[in-house]
C-alpha cells in the first residue's frame, strides 16, 4: 500500500474537507489525473467533474465546478469555486445548478467559456440521472 | 428651568434610548463573532490563491504579451475607484472614514488631470460620495437584505467590473475597504486590483516558491484563469473584512453611546433630585412664612 498524502479541498467560504487520502481522481481540464503520494508537482485548472477521494476512511465523491488543484509529492490542494459532496447533492440543488449552467451555456461568449458550461451542463445530467 | 414632569420625561427617553444602544450593541457583538469567523475561514484559499499566483507571475511577468490584468494595459488616464462600505449607519467612523480616503484620493487623481470613475458596494459610501462626486458614479451595488456573503456576491460585482476593464472604459483599479485590525481598530485600505499588485514570493509559503511545477493546460492559461479569480477573491476578502469592521465599529459605537446616556441619565437624575427638592423647600418656606403671618 502506498503512502498518504495531504489532501485539501478549499472553497472561498471555507476549508471543505483536510484529509490523509490515499488516492485523489482530479477531472483537470486536460483530463482526468489521479494522483497518490509523491505525484510530480503540477498546477491544473479543472473543469467541471467529479472528485473521487479515496482515504482511510472510505471513499468520497465531491462534485466541484471549476477551480485549479496545485499538487506536490506531499500534498494536494483543490481550490474549487463550489464543491459538493456528491451524496448530499438532492435532485432540487441538481436543477437549480443546471439552471444556472444552462443559462450560462446560452450566454456565454467564446469558446472557452462555452466548453465549460457545456462540460458542467453535461457533468450535472449524468448526476442527475443517477440521482433519479 | 424645566418643569418636573418635563425632566421626567426626559429620563425616561434617555433611558429607553439607552437600551437601544445597548441592545444593538450585543447584536453587533454577536454578529461580529460570525463576520469573523467567515473572514478567518475565507483566508485559507486567498492564502494558496497569493502563494501559486506570486510564483507563477515571478516567471511571467517580464514575458511580452503578458496578461493586461497583470501588466495593465500601458495607460494610466482613467481610473476606476471600487468603494465598498456598510448598507447601514450607527456604527461611528466606519462609512465616512472609508468615503473620505477615496473621495481624497478621488480628488487627488482629478487635481493630476485625470478621469476618475466610482463604483460604489453598498448605500452609505453611495450616500456620502453622492454629495460631491455624483457625476463621477458610475455604478452601484446595494447588498441591501443580504445576511451571510457569500462568493456570489463577491463575483458579481468583480464581473461588472472585469467587463469594464475589457471595454476599456478603465486602466487602472483600486478598492477601498476597511481592512480589520481588531474589534476597536479598523483602517481603511486602498487595494489595487488591476493591474494586479502580486504579493512577494519571499514570504510565500515554503514548498509552493521552492517547487517547479508544471502547468496543465500551460503557464499563461492557468495564469489567465488565476488573475481574473484573484479578482473575484480580493473583493470577496474585501467584502468580508468590511462585514467585520463595520460590525466591530458599530460595537465601540454602540458601547460609548451606552456609557453616554448612563452618564446622561445620571446627571438628569441629580438634576431633579435637586428640582424636587427646592420645590419642597420653596412650598415650606411659603406655608411657614404665611402662619407667621397671621
Amino acid at each position: 500500500m502506498a503512502g498518504t498524502f495531504k489532501f485539501e479541498l478549499v472553497s472561498p467560504e471555507r476549508v471543505l474537507l483536510s484529509v490523509d487520502a490515499e488516492q485523489v481522481v482530479v477531472p483537470g481540464s486536460e483530463g482526468d489525473f489521479a494522483v497518490l503520494a509523491g505525484h510530480a508537482p503540477v498546477i491544473s485548472t479543472l473543469r467541471p467533474g467529479v472528485l473521487d477521494v479515496t482515504a482511510a476512511g472510505g471513499r468520497r465523491r465531491l462534485f466541484v465546478k471549476s477551480g485549479f488543484a496545485e499538487v506536490d509529492p506531499e500534498r494536494l490542494t483543490v481550490l474549487a469555486q463550489k464543491a459538493y459532496d456528491v451524496d448530499d447533492m438532492s435532485p432540487t440543488v441538481i436543477a437549480d445548478e443546471l439552471k444556472v449552467a444552462e443559462a450560462e451555456l446560452a450566454s456565454a461568449a467564446d469558446d472557452q467559456s462555452r466548453r465549460m458550461a457545456d462540460t458542467l451542463v453535461s457533468e450535472l445530467k449524468r448526476l442527475s440521472a443517477k440521482a433519479a | 428651568m424645566a418643569s418636573l414632569k418635563e425632566m421626567r420625561n426626559r429620563i425616561a427617553s434617555v433611558k429607553a434610548t439607552r437600551k437601544i444602544t445597548k441592545a444593538m450593541q450585543m447584536v453587533a457583538a454577536a454578529k461580529l463573532r460570525r463576520a469573523q469567523d467567515a473572514a478567518t475561514a475565507a483566508r485559507p484559499y486567498a492564502d494558496r490563491m497569493d502563494a501559486v499566483l506570486a510564483s507563477l507571475a515571478s516567471k511571467i511577468a517580464d514575458k511580452a504579451g503578458a496578461s493586461p490584468l497583470l501588466v495593465g494595459n500601458g495607460k494610466d488616464k482613467v481610473h476606476l475607484l471600487v468603494v465598498m462600505t456598510a448598507e447601514r449607519g450607527l456604527c461611528g467612523g466606519f462609512n465616512s472614514n472609508i468615503a473620505k480616503l477615496a473621495r481624497q484620493d478621488a480628488q487627488k487623481l482629478i487635481g493630476m488631470g485625470k478621469t476618475v470613475k466610482i463604483m460604489t458596494v453598498g448605500r452609505k459610501g453611495a450616500d456620502n460620495l453622492r454629495r460631491d462626486l455624483n457625476k463621477n458614479i458610475v455604478e452601484r451595488t446595494d447588498f441591501q437584505g443580504v445576511k451571510q456573503l457569500t462568493f456570489d456576491h463577491a463575483e458579481g460585482v468583480a464581473n461588472k467590473v472585469l467587463a469594464m476593464f475589457e471595454a476599456g472604459e478603465f486602466d487602472v483599479a483600486t478598492l477601498y475597504f476597511s481592512e480589520f485590525k481588531s474589534v476597536i481598530a479598523q483602517k481603511p485600505t486602498a487595494l489595487q486590483l488591476i493591474p494586479a499588485k502580486i504579493p512577494d514570493t519571499t514570504d510565500a509559503p515554503k514548498g509552493v516558491a521552492t517547487a517547479i511545477h508544471e502547468y496543465e493546460p500551460g503557464e499563461e492559461e492557468v495564469l489567465g484563469y488565476l488573475l481574473t479569480r484573484n479578482i473575484t477573491t480580493q473583493i470577496f476578502r474585501g467584502l468580508l473584512e468590511n462585514a467585520a469592521s463595520e460590525q466591530g465599529s458599530r460595537m465601540s459605537a454602540m458601547d460609548n453611546a451606552t456609557r453616554n446616556a448612563g452618564d446622561m441619565i445620571n446627571k438628569l437624575t441629580i438634576k431633579y433630585n435637586r428640582q424636587r427638592q427646592a420645590n419642597i423647600t420653596k412650598e415650606l418656606i411659603e406655608i411657614i412664612s404665611g402662619a407667621e403671618a397671621l
